[in-house]
């Protein structure tokens, strides 16, 4: 659970900031490499990126509120026990209304809606930040990080879906006699996806790096974070 | 007998935790830099799954009048079992509870355990067949996690561009190797 850190430091109180924060310079995929389980299993098709990136969302939000209006209530030795319960129950209401409203994408998701719950985004945001913020913000910093969430997974679900199957959202696009590269759609193409999305996020990164040392540029302030560097916990020998 | 097997193979290398089902990504790419502990943090989880394995088949009795409650009693059953655990194996073995103490309670937020007893109760194994489930999984679980962790090993060494330095060539690197247990796709149906 190394995503588990205070941020009461640097949490920014502008609520345009937190908001941004979540979706682009501190995005919960690309940046910060969490949430990769749900990520990688349901982008073979746009629709249950989508889904995924809704319902997860959905859940963050409805936790948020409810951490973040119970913080000083929550004791703080079984917190992590009480965040979790509440995620769920906001996972239940998820499950069932995926289920009412798209039956087909609710089957094709299968047990990865259940995962939802060891989401590491959903968890780290409550500990984050919905524990320590107001109720105003603690919404404003799950929307972020849902569209975030969401964003990322359209990103790896379209490449995935148009190369792998030659559609989008089931619809034909690519030119006739295109063959289809199926690898994109099995477990490796989904794992290829990320790792090259994460050396574009990295490469991205560097040019920004490398123009803020230039002097003309210096005065545009850089919020690029290192990437070669993660902030993981020491690793145990 | 050969029903058992099969379940087993299944859970371990043809449709692996880890390269095919995508659960409990952050262990490997957060924790595993080293082969000897991606062996030793496998081992902890194939214990606890076993033992969730065993809890959600009796949980799935009480459940059957209430299928939305699943999830939340199963987390709280594995959240349970991770600390029995730490505290029985505290008392018991502290040399085995230094080595263990930062894997247990990440163990408890883990999508594998939670995901091995969901894909456990949708199938409708017995009980015999869910603790073959549980350990077929946690077993090619170990097996992945000390390959990636011999794998970036000898990574360390390699000239990575910068670009690529960091997640971006682990995930390239677990890219190959879920393509290499493809191979093993048809082996049995799960």
């Amino acid at each position: 659970m190394s995503m588990i850190k205070a941020e009461s430091a640097s949490a920014p109180t502008n609520p345009g900031a937190v908001l941004s924060r979540g979706v682009w310079t501190q995005n919960p995929v690309l940046v910060q490499t969490l949430g990769l389980c749900s990520a990688l299993a349901v982008t073979n098709a746009v629709a249950n990126s989508l889904a995924m990136g809704l319902a997860t969302t959905f859940v963050l939000v409805g936790s948020s509120i409810i951490v973040s209006t119970m913080r000083k209530l929550i004791a703080h030795q079984i917190r992590i026990t009480t965040y979790i319960l509440i995620i769920a129950t906001f996972l239940a209401i998820a499950d069932m209304l995926l289920e009412a409203i798209v039956p087909g994408v609710h089957k094709a998701m299968g047990p990865y809606i259940a995962l939802i719950v060891t989401n590491c985004i959903v968890l780290g945001r409550q500990e984050a930040f919905a524990s320590r913020q107001t109720v105003g913000l603690s919404i404003l910093d799950a929307l972020g990080n849902g569209a975030g969430f969401t964003v990322a997974l359209l990103l790896m679900g379209i490449p995935r879906e148009v190369l792998g199957n030659g559609t989008f959202l089931g619809v034909h696009v690519m030119p006739h006699g295109f063959q289809p590269w199926v690898v994109m759609m099995l477990p490796p193409g989904g794992f290829f996806m990320i790792g090259v999305l994460l050396l574009v996020a990295n490469w991205h990164d560097l040019r920004a790096k490398s123009r803020a040392k230039a002097p003309l540029a210096a005065a545009v302030p850089q919020p690029a974070t290192p990437r070669s560097t993660p902030e993981r916990e020491p690793v145990p020998a | 007998m050969s029903d058992m097997f099969l379940i087993f193979v299944s859970a371990a290398v043809v449709t692996n935790f880890v390269l095919v089902y995508f659960l409990g990504l952050c262990p490997v790419i957060g924790v595993t830099s080293r082969s000897a502990t991606g062996l030793r943090l496998g081992l902890a989880t194939t214990f606890v799954m076993v033992l969730a394995s065993l809890a959600a088949w009796g949980l799935n009795f009480i459940l059957v009048a209430a299928p939305f409650l699943r999830v939340i009693a199963f987390v709280v059953a594995i959240a349970s079992i991770v600390q029995i655990v730490e505290l029985f194996v505290k008392k018991t073995s502290p040399t085995l509870y230094r080595d263990l103490g930062i894997f247990l309670p990440l163990i408890a937020s883990n999508s594998q355990v939670l995901g091995m007893t969901i894909f456990q109760t949708n199938r409708g194994y017995t009980l015999a067949q869910g603790l073959m489930f549980a350990l077929g999984g946690g077993l090619g679980i170990t097996a992945v996690l000390s390959l990636v962790g011999g794998i970036r090993e000898r990574l360390e060494l390699a000239p990575v561009p910068v670009v690529a330095r960091g997640p971006a060539v682990v995930f390239l690197v677990v890219a190959m190797l879920s393509l290499v247990f493809m191979g093993f796709a048809g082996m049995g149906s799960a």
